[in-house]
Parts: structure tokens; sequence; C-alpha cells
């Protein structure tokens, strides 16, 4: 373990910014990555079954 | 002989007939590459130093927005009335007629900005070996850029909004050429010689020629189908 | 032998496809998930301080598996590609389109991080260093992709059309990369070196590999949700759809 405390590990030695901003990144485009895949499953679900019931 | 690339000549001399119907298209482009490079000194600054160093790069951007010019053009009419469907299922062969087309668009599009590329060079103020390694580096690429064009308009044949599509799909890989092109002068004035660049810049042109052709047939034939 | 191959044809059409990928994806997506986190944890709290770095090298542990991944989906789409144009199979091109996002998205994180971390490095957001350069490019060729089969409407043409720039993108990308190096030598020497990578503890490269790892099960679980979305579209009218899809 190399920090002694959570700030220390929030602070990553002054370069919090550049570390956060790009682990932050990947997760927030990762993220928006899947739950528009999510999205775009539900909207075709939902056309399927809108077909199935007007049949 | 003449009977084996006798289409790839007879497709050579309808395209060159058809471009000598419409010469303002061909006069349009030119003058397009002409006011593009002429409009960067006005952008940045007469220093002839600094011109002297942004010549190659901007004769060279210049080529590359006037080939993409006329691309658009070059499978878009035949398709349009048909022409391209009947060479596609002629006896002949498909890939001779569309590399004669490809030859066509360089002689209409590539050629004259190679011709007039020395006389912009002079205003850059560059020296006589300067403008010599320029033009044959343009001789060299322009062909290149017509070849690897050939294939990313055939790709978007009659495909919606093709014109962006065209720049999108094809500046990416025109990159290469421009690096060895525009490279050339810049290593001569360093000192290196150009030779290294301008035997690469061959290199492609020779790659190019055997593959971009088939490949372009290839996508015409995904394009009619 | 027979037999075995009888099987592979079967999965090879999207209605025996969907429910087999529809199985695989948890599998997939909790990797990613203990893998990202036992990665960070590795790469956040475990490994020493860079002696050169300090702190700010930790962005190696997304950068580098991010353009290592841009770059390993380019040449997998490029597989796809090819083999859909050998065999004429249908699956083949969808695994191409559903790849080409996540393959530009890792494309983009590697030059986000990568300019965060040549800020504090170098003190710019961006040089035009070879890696950087070609990298930039890459994103480009993902892009002109996804826009040419966004452009076509008729699925078939946009596969075979996107097989066919996937092909000429992947035998263009060693020459682009060659000839930026080239250009960058030339031009600014050797001014930056990113290529000499500081002696790197056990624990740096653990870590870098858990997280390649992840994300190479992420880009897994995320193309094969995304190629069921495409086969559901392609095939909205079928009769295995109606049967097996709404579970």
């Amino acid at each position: 373990m190399q920090w002694n405390s959570f700030n220390d590990f929030l602070a990553m030695g002054g370069y919090a910014f550049y570390v956060w901003g790009s682990i932050g990144a990947c997760v927030l485009g990762m993220g928006i990555e899947v739950w528009m895949l999510k999205l775009r499953r539900r909207a075709i679900l939902a056309r399927l079954l809108r077909k199935e019931l007007t049949q | 002989m003449n009977g084996l690339l006798y289409p790839f000549q007879q497709s050579v001399r309808r395209d060159l007939l058809l471009a000598a119907r419409h010469k303002t298209e061909i006069i349009t482009a030119l003058f397009f590459f002409v006011i593009v490079v002429n409009l960067l000194p006005l952008g940045i600054g007469p220093d002839p130093d600094l011109l002297r160093k942004i010549a190659p790069g901007a004769l060279w951007i210049g080529a590359l927005l006037a080939t993409l010019l006329g691309l658009q053009r070059l499978f878009a009419p035949d398709h349009a009335d048909g022409t391209l469907e009947q060479m596609a299922l002629s006896p002949q062969s498909f890939t001779l007629l569309v590399a004669g087309k490809i030859l066509a668009h360089w002689l209409v599009a590539g050629l004259p900005v190679v011709l007039i590329a020395p006389v912009l060079g002079l205003q850059f103020d560059l020296s006589g070996r300067g403008l010599l390694i320029l033009t044959v580096s343009l001789l060299l690429g322009t062909p290149i850029l017509s070849l690897i064009g050939a294939v990313g308009a055939a790709l978007t044949l009659g495909v919606r909004g093709s014109g962006a599509l065209l720049s999108l799909l094809i500046l990416p890989l025109y990159i290469p050429a421009l690096i060895f092109g525009a490279g050339a002068v810049e290593a001569d004035l360093a000192g290196l010689g150009p030779e290294g660049h301008l035997s690469l810049l061959a290199a492609l042109l020779v790659v190019s020629t055997f593959f971009a052709p088939w490949v372009t047939t290839v996508a015409l034939r995904v394009a009619l189908e | 032998m027979n037999h075995s191959l009888v099987n592979w044809f079967k999965f090879a059409s999207p209605a025996s496809f969907y429910p087999l990928v529809g199985r695989l994806i948890p599998f997939f997506a909790t990797a990613a998930a203990i893998l990202t986190i036992a990665g960070l944890w590795v790469g956040l709290a475990v490994a020493p301080t860079d002696a050169q770095q300090g702190e700010g090298y930790r962005i190696i542990f997304v950068h580098v598996p991010a353009s290592w991944m841009s770059m390993f989906i380019y040449c997998v789409m490029a597989f796809w590609a090819a083999l859909g144009l050998a065999f004429n199979t249908r699956l083949s091109g969808m695994m191409a389109s559903a790849l080409a996002p996540t393959g530009a998205l890792f494309a983009f994180l590697s030059l986000w991080t990568g300019a965060l971390w040549g800020k504090p490095m170098w003190g710019a957001w961006w040089v035009w260093d070879a890696r950087l350069t070609s990298q930039l490019i890459l994103f480009f060729l993902y892009l002109g992709f996804i826009a040419l089969q966004a452009a076509i409407d008729d699925p078939r043409r946009a596969d075979k059309a996107g097989a066919i720039l996937a092909l000429v993108g992947v035998i263009n990308v060693p020459i682009i990369y060659f000839s930026v190096q080239w250009w960058n030598t030339l031009h600014q020497g050797a001014s930056v070196s990113i290529t000499k990578a500081p002696s790197m503890a056990h624990t740096m490269l653990l870590g870098m590999l858990l997280m390649a790892l992840a994300f190479w099960a992420y880009t897994i679980a995320v193309a094969l949700m995304r190629v069921r979305c495409i086969i559901l579209e392609r095939e909205l009218t079928s009769e295995w759809v109606k049967k097996n899809a709404m579970e």
C-alpha cells in the first residue's frame, strides 16, 4: 500500500487532475457506451413488442 | 500489345473527350488550387523565410484538395447514365477500363497542378533546385492521389453526403504521400538530399498502381450490386 | 471432425449465434468488472511511485491498455472484414461494425489520456510525436469506417464497402506509422522520447497487464452486446426473432 491517508490517495502527489481526469474519462466513456447500448436494445425490443401487439 | 491494352486506351480517350467538353471544370479545379495556395501567405504573412519553409507543404495540401474536388465526379456521371454498369458487364476487363478512367482523372486534375506548381513556387521564393524537387515530387505524388482517391470515390458512389464522406475516408490515407512529397524539399534544404523521400514516393506509386485499380473495381462491383 | 464442422457453421447463422452470445455476455462483463477492480487496485494503490514522474505516471494504467486495444481492435475488425468478403457470411460484417465504435472510443481515450499525461510531463497538451500522430490518424480511420457504414442504407452493401475500407486501412496503418516516424525524425529529432520506458517494477507491469485484460473483456462484452442489437435490427421480421428475442 502506497498511501498514508485517503486524502493522499486523492491528491496523487499533486497530479490529481491528470490522473483522475484520465481515469474519469475512461469510466465516463465506457459508461456512456454501455448505457447507449442498453437504450438501443430497449428501443428495438419496444418496437418488436409494438409489432407483436398490432398483429 | 494493342489488343491487350485496347480497353485501357479507349477508356482514357473517352474520359479525356468528355473532359474536353467540360473545360470549365478543369479550369475551376486548377484555379481552386492557385487560390488556396495564394491564400496562405495572406493568412500567415509575407516573411520570405517563413514562406520558403511552408512552400512544399502549402503546394502539397493545395494539390490534395484540388484532387479531391474532381474525384466526386470520377464515377458518378457514368453511374447515373448506366455507362458504368455496361462497363462492368462488358467482356473487356473492367479493371483496365477503371485504370483508364483513373489515368484520365490524373491527366485532367493532377497534371495541370504539376505544371503550374513551379510558378506558384516562385511566389514562395523557392530556389531553382527546390522548384525542381517540388515538381518531381508532385509528378510522382499526384498519380498516387488519383489512385487512392478512386478507391474512395468507388466506395462512396451513390451514397448520401458522398462529398464530405469522401474527404473523411481519403485524406487520412493521403498522409504518407503528403509526408514524403512535401518532405523531399525540406530534406534537401536540410542537406540530406531528396533521393530517400523521392524513392519512397516512387515505391508508393508502384504499389498503388498495382493495387488501387483492382480494389476500386471490387468496390465498384459492390456499389453496382 | 465432420460433426464439429457442422456445429461451427451452425453458429455462423444469426439465429443460433444470438442466444449463444446472450449467455456469453454476463461472463465477459463480470470478468471485465473484476479485472478492472484488481487492475486499478494494483495500479493505483500497490504499485510504487515512479522515480522520475512521481504519481503522474499512473495514467499509464489506462493509457497504454487503451492504445493497445484501439490498434488490436482495428486488426480484428479487418480480420472479420476479410472473412466476410471471402466467405460471404453475414455475421462477419456485423462483427466488424459492432467492433468499430468501441475501437474508436479506445482511440479517443488513448488520445485524451495521452494529452493529460503530456501536459505535466512535457509541458504541452499535444506534441507532434510519431505515436500520438499515428493514434490520431487511427482515430480518423475509425471515424471514416463508421461514417461510411452509416451513410449506406443497404446493410449488405454497407458491410462490403466497410470491409474493403477496413482492409485498405489495415494495409495503410504500417505505412502511415512508418511515414509519420520518418517525418518526426526529420523535423524534431528525438526531443521527446516516450519510447524509452522507465524501468518498471513488477507490480507496475502486473497492473498494466490486468488493465489490458480488463479492457479486452470489456471490448468482447460490449461488441457482443452491439452485435445482438445489430442482428435484431436486421432480422426484425424473421420468425426466430419473435420467438427468442423477447426473453
